[in-house]
């Protein structure tokens, strides 16, 4: 099967590659690139361990073909620390509230709360656990993961968050 | 999961992907937002030996009102809709709708062409835009012709889509000012699809109903119109009794399968209660 030439901007950095049209964009970042922190979990779009932002949207990446991303503007959680190496504000927030306990949802929670609170800097709780709805945790009870992101929320908002993790 | 085979194409334009549809034949599949078609082909439930992906055809995407319709290109994506105030302010329902669609991730991806050309019985989108009286607008080589949604949906995954053609837009007759709308939908977790669902689209006048049309999702084997549950509340005030007619109206027109979601008896008796719920629902918003 003859391949396809793709292109792609992945956090920052401008990437390439020879894919068969069906090879899906995790396999692509996973395989490919070699940026292992994008789960695959249920690989039927249901557990969004797999969520990457492309083009500004939060999507399941086992779900679009690389081809369909050629051209496009990538953040995967290897994007989501600060240009200087430290925690982001989300990143600090899943750590100070204990966000998660296998781990193995964490990068798809914190890139899909990374375009969550881009598109709402100060959503209530309902939003929040609205804005997760598409990603799976089977550990935490999502209490944690909820104060994850109000704290990340809060810090972003120059305001101290009070309360405790669970 | 790893799809079968087939080869790309990306048509910049409409021309393009027509040529190409009618060229490549049953073998190809149009891909717009793919939440529906990538998981079949994951599965190889769908094996295409072609996909033509719309993504690229900038004509094919978004909302504008044009006299007294709203028209929706056919890759506007559930989020584009989400985030509409067109769509806020004229067709609150689609609204109402979209939400209850799978995710936040899928709503990004999945499109309203994709819900109301797949015909998958459990699509929302189908029941919603036969209350509202929409028609779909389908494009061939051999020229473009319009249908309303009420005579689209044959069957399962069957359509009045003839081979090469694509749905390429939506039109929608803006409701009246003042018009009340609701879409009840009972499903067992976020990102399911419907046990049962109702859409109600009703105008009131004077404290009684005016015009009523009425949607069902996945009760049947394609979408349906519950026109004599509609009937029986035109003229009432919505009293229990009116309510229980038009619900026993809706239920003998069901004919949901029996799946993960129920026996055929639940889904019907739930089924009702939907259609209870829109119409009481939509009767308060109206005004």
């Amino acid at each position: 099967m003859a391949k396809t030439h793709v292109t792609m901007t992945v956090n920052g950095a401008e990437v390439e590659g020879l894919v068969e049209p069906r090879t899906l964009l995790v396999h692509f970042i996973r395989e490919n690139l070699q940026m292992t922190g994008t789960h695959i979990g249920c690989d039927t779009t249901h557990c969004g361990a797999c969520t990457v932002d492309l083009n500004g949207m939060s999507v399941k990446s086992c779900t679009v073909f690389a081809v369909q991303a050629d051209g496009a503007e990538i953040t995967t959680i290897e994007g989501m620390a600060n240009a200087d190496g430290t925690l982001s504000a989300l990143q600090e927030g899943f750590r100070m509230m204990h966000g998660l306990q296998c781990g193995y949802c964490t990068p798809g929670m914190i890139v899909r709360a990374h375009r969550l609170l881009q598109e709402n800097p100060s959503p209530t709780e309902d939003d929040i656990r609205s804005g997760i709805a598409g990603n799976l945790c089977r550990c935490t009870g999502y209490q944690n993961i909820v104060k994850a992101i109000q704290y990340a929320a809060a810090k972003q908002n120059g305001v101290e968050f009070k309360e405790a993790a669970e | 999961m790893i799809p079968g085979q087939f080869d790309y194409h990306r048509p910049a334009s409409l021309a393009e992907a027509v040529h190409l549809m009618a060229t490549l034949g049953e073998d190809a599949r149009a891909l717009a937002g793919g939440h529906s078609l990538i998981p079949m082909m994951k599965l190889r439930l769908a094996t295409p030996a072609h996909l033509i992906d719309l993504g690229g055809i900038g004509a094919l995407k978004g909302i504008r009102r044009d006299g007294d319709h709203i028209v929706i290109g056919a890759t506007t994506t559930q989020h584009d809709l989400l985030a509409s105030d067109l769509i806020a302010e004229a067709l609150p329902v689609l609204h109402e709708a979209a939400r209850l669609i799978a995710d936040p991730q899928v709503r990004y991806m999945g499109t309203i062409g994709g819900n109301v050309a797949n015909g998958d019985p459990g699509n929302d989108m189908p029941a919603v835009m036969m209350a509202l009286g929409a028609h779909y607008r389908l494009e061939g080589e051999g020229g473009a012709r319009e249908i309303p949604a009420a005579e689209f949906y044959q069957g399962a995954y069957f359509t009045a889509l003839e081979p090469g053609e694509l749905l390429t837009a939506i039109a929608i007759p803006v409701p009246p000012a003042g018009h009340g709308s609701a879409y009840e939908k009972l499903k067992r977790k976020v990102g399911d699809y419907a046990t049962a669902a109702a859409a109600v689209v009703l105008t009131m006048a004077g404290g009684r109903v005016a015009t009523c049309c009425i949607g069902l999702t996945n009760l049947a084997e394609a979408p349906l119109l519950a026109e004599a549950a509609a009937q029986a509340v035109i003229g009432t005030d919505l009293d229990d009794a009116a309510l229980q007619r038009a619900a026993a109206a809706a239920m003998a027109i069901m004919q949901p399968a029996a799946d993960g979601r129920g026996s055929p008896e639940y889904r019907r008796h739930v089924g009702g209660i939907m259609v209870q719920r829109a119409l009481k629902r939509a009767a308060a918003r109206a005004g």
